[in-house]
């Protein structure tokens, strides 16, 4: 199975390397994750992926579809579940346990999980625009877009805004993945994982942490 | 406040063996200096004038006078392109950060050797905070 755990962002550090060089890290508290499902291609689902659950919740404060969904695997309801796309079919089995040990030898990984939601936001926060100029006239819309529309945009003589135009609106609070970190401990003791870099969302909040789809391993 | 598991992922990069020093000292740091594939120390002399930071983030800052001109350095304490800090004097000071000495110059830098009480022999670590 691709190397793939959910966890929850704990914060921010620095560590040495060998090199004596700082480097900065994230410190993930992942898995360990339980598998609820596995869905294979021959099957009703079509296609190969494993499901996974994270952090064991009373049953009572879960839902009875829950209940039964976990039963089914022969496991506690789980707070969260994710679904990992696979290639091939797999070995694992519901009610298999997945931990950090799963990232060994991984060099890069990529994080998913939910930015910080930054409420109504201008257009200068939300899209970088330059807004308008500080003087020379200028009264009341120094952080305003320009223009929106005309009545010749490439939307026809019709005066109205083309569509998925950048304007201002919600910030944040959605799905981000950044890419290639680079692993730089695994603590299967302590289910941990440090990853180099920032991750999305608030501390605290869920991460989906996978092997690195687009980053080369180097063999070191 | 901390967090358990930060501290956990600190851990192997925080030094066991904190050297002591507080603001005043007169040190000598050995930083090692990595060129190419050869590795050599070079001694950094001065006047402890600073120490912040908890933790990880624990630094030091050094000041000495090279060629008429203040240098000051800061070092993180627990780095490990630190090989060694070597106290050579203890400097009486009544404040934690010694800026004043920036505004002096030639003999008003010296500070006077700290008078070692009978109680106090053993130093109290300055640093001696996990």
């Amino acid at each position: 199975m691709t190397p793939a755990i959910l966890g929850r962002k704990v914060g921010m550090t620095r560590v040495y390397n060998d090199k004596g060089q700082i480097i900065p890290v994230t410190v993930v508290q992942a898995g360990p994750c339980v598998v609820t499902q596995v869905k294979s291609a021959d099957g009703k689902d079509g296609y190969h992926a494993v499901q996974l659950g994270f952090e064991p919740v009373d049953p009572k404060h879960s839902t009875m579809p829950l209940i039964g969904h976990a039963a089914k695997a022969g496991v506690q309801p789980q707070r969260f579940f994710r679904e990992v796309r696979l290639k091939e079919p797999t070995d694992k089995k519901p009610g298999d346990q997945i931990t950090v040990g799963i990232f060994d030898g991984v060099q890069f990984v990529d994080v998913v999980g939910t930015s910080k939601g930054k409420g109504f936001a201008g257009v200068m926060k939300r899209w970088n625009f330059g807004g308008q100029p500080a003087s020379h006239g200028t009264e009341r819309k120094h952080r305003s877009r320009g223009s929106i529309a005309s009545m010749a945009t490439n939307r026809g003589h019709s005066g109205k805004p083309k569509k998925g135009l950048k304007m201002a609106g919600h910030m944040g609070d959605e799905r981000v993945t950044t890419r290639n970190h680079a692993l730089v401990r695994v603590d299967v003791e302590n289910n941990v994982l440090l990853i180099k870099g920032a991750l999305p969302g608030a501390n605290g909040s869920l991460v989906y942490v996978r092997k690195s789809i687009t980053a080369k391993e180097s063999k070191a | 406040m901390r967090n358990k598991l930060i501290d956990l992922a600190e851990q192997s990069s925080l030094k066991t063996d904190v050297p002591l020093i507080r603001q005043g000292d007169t040190v000598d740091v050995h930083c090692r200096i990595v060129e190419g594939d050869k590795e050599r120390i070079q001694i950094f002399n001065g006047t402890v004038i600073m120490i912040k930071g908890r933790g990880i983030n624990r630094t030091f800052t050094v000041r000495r006078i090279v060629a008429n001109e203040g240098v000051e350095r800061i070092f993180p304490i627990h780095s490990p392109m630190i090989e060694k800090i070597v106290v050579k004097r203890s400097g009486e000071t009544r404040r934690a950060k010694l800026f004043y000495l920036r505004n002096r110059v030639g003999k008003a830098t010296r500070l006077q050797d700290k008078k070692v009480r009978k109680s106090q022999e053993t130093r109290e670590p300055a640093l001696a905070e996990a």
